[in-house]
């Protein structure tokens, strides 16, 4: 099979259960509250309206090529960077650090992973970054909360930029006789792990009753949690086909990746939480802010970058 | 459209392109009555910022207060603040001559306009809140009838610090509180703190 063959069965599908999940939004609305403000409800549908743009931004992402996937990707990173250096304490002396981490550090690791260099592109921000960084930040002269200061710049970059740009670096493994075919690697991580916060969402509202911590998110239940992780798995599972797994490995990798996208939720909840916010912005309606779309996806594409990249590249 | 609002809707959307900049109302509506937005300031931008965040119609009738000796110094700036924003231009110099600036910001509010007012005087470079300065207070005494908003403006003095060229696109959140009046009895004193902690209730928890 082609790689156009398996986009369009694969965004076919998509775009046919996005119909459904429409109709049935249509329908609630109509058969509960006509006309009539409802919480639930109108966020439910605001979020398929979301994801109706987002799916579409992806699709035409992966149709233009190695240069839409990097740039939608890049765009998303820059978003997320804004959203977080904005909820975290930063000053005056940190500025210059961080017009580096926007306009030096975000770009170049993007344009590293266009022109594959592997080497840079893994050290860039965890090494050159780290150690640069503080450097700036201390010729600030300012050393009120330094460690806390130089601590939340490198975090931003890893969650937002480094994490993140593992999605496009998925277009850069050579894997044997799955020549041409990557761009369905970043379909299958994006959808596995994406269809696991919306299984999570849907479980919690028909069954929730235990959260996993009150502490940290109050909407995210034990129930949840496992139909969400499980159901997502077996979406992992049925895509084998797009993928160089097999179906036991590919469910293997998506319980993986569900589960390291539970915990990047949970881990920047916990931020969340700590700075008295609910979201980190009002980007996507329903959802909030970018990062509160794509946490997931930032703690589950290096690990599945990384699967793939020690078994299946030779 | 005239070249003066050209320009102003420009700068507006590049300030919110730049920004993100999002109006959080808390207590109180966007209205066409008579009112004094009242906010920190950090940087030169507050007060385009305050604008792009008010909806268009109430933008072009809500005037900035600035002072004349930083504003009426260079042709591009005069250009900006009399055509552009349309500002109040007042005199800070204690032994100024020529107009009263409370009668100024009277004439303006007299006609049915709004000010945007930085009762610290001067931009701050620190943390916090500086004490306000005492012309608020004759302006609250001098026009009971207007409402007195305050208005918390979240990172635009980290978006462009002062001596920096290049700012980092941070989003700013603008937070509208309740409007303030004067209480019977109140001193000059009270009125002031009393303004300045209904400006910092606005704003997020310090870590």
């Amino acid at each position: 099979m082609n790689l156009t063959h398996d986009l369009i069965a694969v965004f076919g599908g998509i775009f046919g259960l996005l119909a459904v999940f429409s109709a049935i939004g249509a329908v609630l609305k109509y058969r509960i509250s006509p006309g009539a403000p409802h919480g639930v409800i109108d966020n439910l549908n605001a979020r398929i309206k979301a994801w109706w743009a987002m799916i579409a931004l992806i699709g035409g992402a992966i149709w233009i090529g190695k240069w839409g996937v990097i740039g939608l990707f890049g765009f998303i990173s820059f978003q997320s960077l804004r959203e977080f250096v904005s909820l975290t304490h930063t000053r005056r002396g940190d500025h210059r650090a961080l017009i580096w981490s926007f306009f030096v550090f975000l770009p170049l690791q993007y344009y590293l992973i266009a022109i594959d260099w592997y080497g840079l592109f893994s050290i860039l921000i965890p090494v050159y970054a780290f150690l640069l960084l503080p450097i700036s930040s201390s010729l600030g002269a300012d050393t009120t909360r330094f460690l806390e200061r130089a601590a939340k710049v490198q975090w931003g970059l890893m969650i937002c930029v480094y994490c993140l740009s593992h999605v496009p670096a998925l277009l850069t493994l050579q894997i044997a006789g799955y020549e041409g075919r990557n761009a369905l690697l970043v379909v299958f991580l994006v959808l596995t792990v994406q269809s696991s916060d919306v299984f999570q969402y849907v479980w919690g509202k028909l069954l929730g009753k235990h959260k996993v911590s009150p502490a940290i998110s109050p909407s995210k239940t034990v129930e949840g949690l496992v139909g969400g992780v499980l159901t997502s798995t077996a979406v992992g599972a049925a895509l084998w086909w797009i993928t160089p797994f097999s179906p036991l490995e590919a469910g293997l990798i998506a319980l993986v990746i569900n589960m390291m996208g539970f915990f990047g939720g949970f881990v920047l909840s916990a931020i969340k939480r700590d700075r008295g916010v609910k979201d980190w912005g009002a980007m996507i309606e329903g959802h909030g802010g970018m990062l509160d779309r794509v946490d997931s996806i930032s703690f589950s594409a290096p690990i599945f970058f990384h699967i793939v990249r020690y078994w299946w590249v030779a | 459209m005239s070249l003066d609002h050209l320009i102003a809707s420009g700068l507006c959307g590049f300030a919110k392109l730049l920004t993100g900049v999002r109006a959080v109302w808390l207590g109180s509506e966007p209205d066409a009555r008579p009112r004094v937005y009242f906010a920190n300031h950090r940087s030169h931008g507050d007060f385009v910022l305050i604008w792009a965040a008010l909806p268009p119609h109430l933008r072009h009738r809500t005037r900035p207060v600035a002072g004349a000796d930083y504003w009426l110094t260079t042709g591009l700036r005069r250009f900006l603040i009399n055509r552009v924003f349309r500002g109040v231009t007042i005199d800070r110099r204690p032994d100024r001559h020529g107009a009263n600036p409370i009668e100024q910001m009277g004439t303006a509010l007299a006609t049915g306009e709004s000010l945007i007012l930085f009762p610290e005087g001067t931009r701050n470079l620190n943390d916090g809140v500086q004490t306000f300065k005492s012309g608020i207070h004759h302006l609250v005494k001098a026009h009971p009838e207007a409402e007195f908003i305050p208005v918390w403006i979240e990172n635009l003095g980290r978006v462009m610090p002062k001596g920096s060229l290049i700012p980092v696109p941070l989003l700013c959140t603008l937070t509208f509180g309740p409007a303030l009046a004067l209480i019977d009895g109140e001193s000059r004193d009270a009125f002031l703190n009393r303004a300045r902690s209904a400006l910092l209730d606005l704003a997020p928890p310090e870590d």
